[in-house]
């Protein structure tokens, strides 16, 4: 029996309008990505890469068709559901890093937990953070970590909740070369432990040629959807 | 597919929204703290006046007959009656006389002359609390021989001494001390006029009581535990409005003193309100420019999870938190200044204040001061609601800033924005408990503070649309700020402005009035009276006046008289008519009217014909036709052809309002009421006054001296004495109310300080930015100095505008002279609030230029 996709996109639109002018970003986009899959979306700028991401995180609401996400309808759930959905089954890792300024290292990755109510969030954060190699970095803010450790704060942070999906916009996209090569492996490492459905956006080909998917969009559809392995 | 109720939100979590502010908060609590505590003054004024209100309320209770001196006090302005004697002879208890009078006193030993208030008591007075003087046994010494108890004021001016000499009319008396106090009446009181206490048993020897002399007879009471004046009087009241007997009880005079309290309090309390709100908007711009930073950890929140709800709260507790600090701060400093206030109010103030901490004040102080901060803080609060968590996707401060302009379409802020308006109109109501009132109170402020932001609007636009392009960088730079994204042009306008508008006013104001008495006695004007002159004396005066060379430059006439009907009813009977509560005090006045044949040139008809004479062989049954002056006829609501009858000194004259006149009140000279034609009043006892000019004061002084010595009973009001009186009162009213005027332009700065620290992130990446182009720091320093010198100018200058039309409105409504504002005041008060604005910027931004640039790009990574 084939396995019901964890995420699935069907005819996906998405257009801005301002006053009378419209822009479509993407234009009837449809895929679906089983559980614990990996794929990449690739594609130029202004392709609609990130704008899909966030369609697909329940970040925005598509103008048309739908984004059903682990058998829920996603369109048809209001922003405290969606929030809901985030914050129990979605892991995010972000370009910016989108640490929380204000809170430790420790604190960062604690907050999936708490929202979630969950127990022994300390403990499960500072266990990630030894996972990732940041345990003397714990009470550290921030502004006080380089490039590198801040992401491997945020994929700790991802990963804190065990989510059913990570999505991850660029990750390397703000790291030197090097750092890169230590994120890269950490975030495949991580995923598999997990179990977790990585969708992963970038313009980093060798990054791309490491999912089992990559799917290519230009001017907001979908030019090819392919297995490099 | 599963239903989306499995995806149904978890119950909010309070525990981690409180955590959260905890956490979040903790780089930024300095700053927030002193943005919160720009209310902090309004918060502190409206805890000190509301908790020294209550102070007074209670000195008021605890003191309530040493207010009166007595149990009941009886007055009139002629001799008691026989039949009055026999009826205060039934209150039984202890009664004390007292007479008092105006009067000129000399001082031998240095020639000084001056009007004083003479009171000869016959008795022990008070009943209840004490004559306060020094030596303290001087006010029971004081009617065992022929000793003077003078008030302080006099001897300062005089350099008196206890045990010099003072003369009163004919009799010297010997200072026996220092008055101090008096019960029921504040220290102003000596300003106006100078007490003095005698013993009633040397009166006659100072030859001051004659025929026409203008006294006042008062008994004191002290009565037994049974007697209820108030019952007494009501049952007696024929008797009291027939012999025109006024009459006081100490539930009276303290709710007459508690009534002041109220309008001064008010008052004083909705200046703190405007220093309250001036706070709130530096909250509201503060919290602004705090919430900016937050989006994207607000969106990244999102990203992870947290409701909207959560995130709200997350803000609003620490808004909360930290209100709460800044109000318990405001509580502290309110009580602080609470204790000052009596210092600053004691010359006002008929009773002693003992300092207590009123609870209910700093509660309803603390209450209204938290609401206000909450409400002003949940302004910008609300673009948190709206913030989308794809801004962590997509950081852009386009995207961020279009979230926080999408808000003010937000119905949300409608609905706070409503909340405000009725917050602060309740207020109003709650302080002045009129409706009207109140409702002028919001709309003043609603226009000040509209007039303020057209002017900050209008402001930017000019330098937006004559930006002067060929002017250095440093200059052009520092002109930009005030228009460029993220400014606080508006918010420091507005604070500073109303802060500069409110106080200048009240200097403009003070200014202009003590202008117009001076310009009264300017050019060819009098300056000069002389009066309680007996008829048989008046020739003998008038030479020695003329001795001085001194003109007389009008003699009138005065004969003191009373209402006994109008239109053929009765006064007491009137006075019982509800309706002419605001003529109590017409019905009851008593009239000093002149008579002449012509109309003087500060006097102009405007109604009827003027009748100057009356031959002595017209028909006495016919009524003698009478001018009076407009106001009167309206207070007493008659017109011309009415018929009123006087009683003048027991004899009754019928009369009808033959004219009436508009009368030019602002001049050193007698101004009547009610002018008789002559040939009528020529037999009546009458006093009468001079007119004279005199150019040096030494010569004032001089002539003064000479009238008193040879004449005692007659009477010298000069110029310089009345602009010095009208002075000293001004000025101890004007610091009263300047110091809570004050509040607001110190709430003004502590805005300025949150502003410049709230904005100091921005501009310390803005000069690093410089720095990398290549701008030196003294560069730098010069920009910002430039910034604050035009933020300063522009509040000034705005807040000189609308004080311009303020004082202008008042020059012109309220006190109808000529508007003329002093530059020198205006000039000033724009160097301060210029220089305190560059200090304040200046001081708040040290240290920016000592940031590496790498150090603040590394911040902002």
């Amino acid at each position: 029996m084939e396995t019901p996709p964890l995420l699935h996109v069907q005819q996906v639109t998405k257009t801005y309008r301002n006053g009378t002018h419209a822009l479509t970003v993407l234009d009837a986009v449809s895929f679906s990505i089983p559980a614990g899959a990996t794929c990449c979306i690739v594609g130029p700028s202004g392709s609609g890469k990130t704008t899909l991401l966030g369609l697909c995180a329940g970040l925005d609401r598509p103008s048309s068709g739908s984004v059903i996400f682990d058998g829920v309808r996603l369109n048809d759930l209001n922003e405290d559901e969606l929030a809901a959905v985030r914050s129990r089954s979605v892991g995010f890792v972000f370009q910016t890093f989108q640490l929380i300024p204000t809170l430790t290292a420790l604190e960062n990755v604690m907050v999936p937990v708490e929202l979630q109510g969950g127990t022994k969030a300390q403990e499960r954060a500072a266990g990630l953070l030894q996972q990732v190699g940041l345990q003397d970095r714990l009470q550290h803010y921030p502004t006080q970590l380089s490039g590198g450790e801040q992401q491997r704060v945020a994929l700790a942070r991802a990963f804190v909740n065990r989510p059913k999906i990570l999505f991850a916009d660029e990750p390397t996209g703000n790291l030197d070369e090097e750092t890169s090569q230590t994120i890269i492996p950490l975030l495949f490492d991580l995923n598999r432990s997990a179990g977790t459905t990585l969708i992963l956006v970038t313009h980093d080909f060798e990054l791309a040629q490491q999912t089992q998917r990559v799917i290519r969009l230009k001017g907001g559809a979908v030019l090819s959807d392919t297995c490099p392995q | 597919m599963s239903t989306a109720r499995s995806f149904s939100p978890r119950p909010f979590s309070y525990s981690w929204a409180w955590k959260m502010a905890w956490r979040d908060s903790r780089a930024s609590r300095k700053r927030l703290l002193l943005t919160l505590s720009t209310s902090v003054l309004g918060i502190a004024a409206l805890i000190a006046i509301t908790s020294f209100e209550a102070n007074v309320r209670i000195a008021i209770q605890d003191q309530a007959k040493t207010l009166l001196g007595a149990d009941f006090v009886i007055s009139s302005r002629q001799p008691f009656s026989v039949e009055t004697e026999v009826l205060m002879h039934t209150l039984g208890g202890r009664q004390t006389r007292e007479v008092s009078f105006s009067s000129m006193v000399y001082f031998p030993k240095n020639d000084g002359t001056r009007l004083a208030q003479i009171r000869a008591l016959n008795g022990i007075f008070p009943y209840y609390g004490r004559l306060e003087t020094v030596p303290a046994d001087a006010a029971q010494q004081f009617q065992t021989g022929p000793y003077a108890i003078v008030d302080n004021t006099l001897m300062l001016q005089f350099d008196a001494q206890v045990g010099d000499a003072i003369k009163i009319g004919a009799f010297t008396f010997q200072i026996l001390g220092m008055l101090k106090k008096a019960p029921g009446e504040a220290a102003a009181v000596s300003l106006a006029g100078p007490r003095l206490y005698i013993s009633a048993h040397y009166l006659d020897q100072t030859k001051l009581i004659q025929m026409g002399s203008r006294l006042r007879y008062k008994v004191y009471f002290k009565l037994p535990p049974t007697v209820d004046p108030a019952r007494f009087r009501e049952q007696h009241l024929a008797h009291f409005e027939r012999y025109r007997l006024a009459s006081e009880t100490v539930q009276e005079r303290a709710s007459s003193i508690g009534q002041t309290l109220d309008n001064l309090t008010q008052y004083l309390n909705l200046v703190g309100f405007i220093a309250l709100l001036l706070g709130g908007i530096g909250v509201a711009s503060g919290m602004q420019t705090y919430i900016k930073h937050k989006l994207s950890t607000v969106a990244t929140l999102r990203c992870l999870g947290a409701q909207i709800q959560q995130i709200f709260a997350v803000y609003v507790i620490q808004a909360a938190c930290l209100s709460v600090i800044g109000v318990v701060v405001g509580a502290f400093l309110g009580i602080t200044i609470q204790t000052i206030l009596p210092q600053i109010m004691q010359d006002f103030l008929p009773v002693r204040i003992d300092f207590f901490v009123a609870w209910e004040a700093i509660i309803q102080g603390i209450a209204v001061g938290l609401g206000i901060a909450l409400l002003f803080a949940l302004l910008p609060l609300l673009s948190v609601r709206t913030v989308s968590p794809l801004h962590a996707l997509r950081i852009s401060a386009h995207d961020l800033a279009s979230d926080l302009a999408s808000t003010s379409t937000d119905p949300w802020r409608r609905r706070l924005f409503v909340v405000l308006a009725v917050s602060v109109l309740a207020f109003a109501v709650m302080q002045t408990r009129h409706w009207s009132h109140a409702l002028s109170f919001v709309a003043a402020l609603a226009v000040a503070g509209g007039l303020l932001a057209a002017t900050a609007h209008g402001m930017t636009r000019l330098v937006l649309a004559y930006f002067p392009s060929g002017w250095a960088f440093v200059w052009r730079q520092g002109l930009a700020n005030l228009y460029r994204p993220q400014n606080q042009t508006l918010t420091l306008l507005l604070s500073l402005g109303l802060g500069t508008f409110l106080l200048l006013t009240l200097y403009l104001t003070q200014a202009m009035l003590l202008k117009k008495v001076e310009l009264s006695g300017g050019g060819n004007q009098p300056n000069l009276i002389l009066f309680d002159i007996q008829p048989d004396q008046e020739a003998d005066v008038a030479d020695l006046v003329r001795s001085f060379d001194l003109p007389i430059l009008e003699t009138a006439p005065i004969v003191t008289m009373r209402l006994s009907t109008i239109k053929g009813r009765d006064i007491a009977d009137i006075r019982r008519d509800p309706d002419a509560a605001d003529a109590e005090w017409a019905l009851q006045w008593e009239y000093r009217a002149t008579y002449r044949a012509e109309l003087i040139e500060t006097e102009s008809l405007v109604a009827g014909s003027w009748q100057g004479h009356i031959a002595s062989a017209a028909d006495e049954s016919l009524p003698i036709p009478i001018s009076l002056e407009q106001e009167i006829a309206k207070t007493l609501k008659v017109s011309v052809g009415d018929e009123l009858v006087y009683d003048v000194q027991g004899v009754p004259l019928t009369t009808v309002v033959g004219s009436i006149r508009a009368v030019d009140w602002q001049h050193v000279r007698p101004n009547f009421f009610v002018v008789f034609p002559t040939g009528v009043l020529e037999a009546a006892p009458r006093f009468v006054v001079f007119v004279s000019r005199v150019e040096e004061s030494a010569l004032l002084a001089a002539v003064q001296r000479a009238v008193v010595q040879q004449f005692p009973n007659v009477s010298a009001i000069d110029l310089d004495l009345i602009l010095q009186t009208f002075d000293t009162l001004l000025g101890k009213i004007a610091f009263a109310i300047r110091f809570m005027a004050f509040f607001s332009l110190a709430t003004g700065l502590v805005v300025l300080a949150s502003a410049v620290s709230a904005g100091r992130y921005q501009r310390l990446k803005e000069n690093v930015l410089l720095r990398t182009l290549g701008a030196a720091r003294s560069q730098l320093k010069r920009i910002l100095f430039i910034e604050y010198l035009f933020l300063g100018s522009f509040a000034s200058l705005a807040g000189v505008l609308l004080a311009l039309l303020g004082s202008w409105a008042l020059a012109y409504y309220l006190f109808e002279t000529v508007f003329a504002p002093d530059a020198a005041a205006i000039v000033g008060m724009v160097f301060l609030v210029v220089s305190l604005t560059i200090g304040i910027g200046l001081l708040g931004n040290r240290g920016v230029y000592d940031r590496s640039p790498l150090e603040v790009l590394r911040d902002d990574v």
